[in-house]
């Protein structure tokens, strides 16, 4: 199977649906509006000739000054036809919600919960919708670019004495 | 046949009871089996039979906190990691040290950043650090005989804890060598 039997068979299925058909180095991508996520993508899944059964990873980014600020990235695999299929969905940063495909496939608990966690997408009926390796009272979400890194002064010999004065050494 | 017919009249020792004792605490000085990151490896050499930390009564590793005496921070600590290696700091019994392996324990190392405590003293009162990226075994070694070094002058009373009196270990290419 090739990328152009991919892009012919979902633009008949879904007419006008499909914003933009990139393919690079064999590689396709299609970007298509979150609203029509979850069709999509359960219609890939069970296509008898498509199969993509399986979901390879759900990673979200932040494009800072770009609009839709933030973008989901899907990563299908077929493991009938072994073909790779990549579907990107932004998502603004007013309104940072995408639809979860935890129901469609049960791996995108966790990457979702993992995108929530560090850049603050929100993915609606995702059945926990907690952080996942950031401390549960954490404040904010670190991956996204207008949060500073966190960075503290390297303490040397000629500072060492007005850093460590004001460093919270553990007492006994 | 006893020890006095091999060995002959062993006569008698005076010392102090505080060597005694301090003497006793630096040979089973019992490690916690805790690793971080990748000095938990080199710690693990350290253990292992080319470098054999044995030879200082450390040949055992206890897995429960309430049997060691020794905490080796090895690795770098993640802030959520963090409330954890308190609490195994607070479950250990009194007479308990801390070494801080390795420039991401000491000082928060090259992850200068939001999720790494930028040094383990921030967190439980550290008595030895030991530079490196990571430490070679012989540098954990040292740090440990400085550790050692460090019990053998405490008073009966209890240790001092104070930040002025922490030893600082650094590695030099021509070996290692004490700053502070």
């Amino acid at each position: 199977m090739d990328n152009q039997t991919v892009v012919v068979l979902t633009q008949a299925a879904f007419p006008n649906t499909l914003t933009e058909i990139d393919e690079r180095h064999g590689d396709l991508k299609l970007r298509i509006p979150r609203e029509s996520l979850l069709v999509v993508m359960q219609w890939l899944r069970d296509h008898a000739e498509l199969q993509y059964t399986f979901l390879e990873s759900v990673t979200g980014v932040d494009y800072l000054g770009r609009e839709p600020r933030f973008e989901v990235v899907y990563h299908l695999f077929s493991f009938r036809h072994f073909h790779r299929l990549c579907i990107k969905v932004g998502a603004p940063e007013a309104d940072p919600v995408v639809p979860s495909l935890t129901g469609l496939f049960p791996t995108a608990n966790w990457q979702e919960r993992e995108a929530y966690d560090l850049l603050g997408i929100e993915f609606s009926d995702h059945p926990a919708l907690q952080r996942i390796l950031m401390p549960d009272d954490w404040i904010g979400h670190p991956l996204r670019k207008d949060v500073p890194l966190g960075y503290e002064e390297v303490a040397f010999t000629f500072n060492q004495d007005r850093i460590y004065a004001h460093k919270p050494f553990a007492k006994e | 046949m006893g020890l006095e017919e091999k060995a002959g009249n062993l006569g008698f020792v005076t010392t102090t009871l505080e060597t005694v004792v301090n003497w006793g605490r630096t040979n089973a000085m019992w490690p916690l089996t805790f690793g971080l990151a990748c000095c938990a490896i080199e710690m693990m050499g350290a253990q292992a039979s080319n470098y054999d930390l044995s030879r200082f009564g450390m040949e055992i590793n206890r897995p429960s906190p309430r049997q060691a005496d020794l905490l080796i921070v090895s690795g770098r600590l993640s802030r959520k990691m963090a409330p954890v290696v308190r609490r195994l700091y607070d479950q250990m019994s009194d007479p308990k040290w801390v070494i801080a392996m390795g420039d991401c324990a000491s000082c928060g190392g090259v992850f200068n950043n939001y999720a790494i405590v930028q040094g383990v003293d921030e967190i439980i009162p550290v008595d030895v650090y030991v530079a490196g990226c990571p430490p070679r075994p012989e540098a954990l070694i040292d740090g440990i005989m400085r550790l050692h070094a460090k019990v053998m002058q405490e008073k009966i009373g209890g240790k001092p804890h104070t930040h002025d009196e922490q030893i600082v270990v650094e590695q030099k290419d021509t070996g290692l060598i004490q700053v502070t």
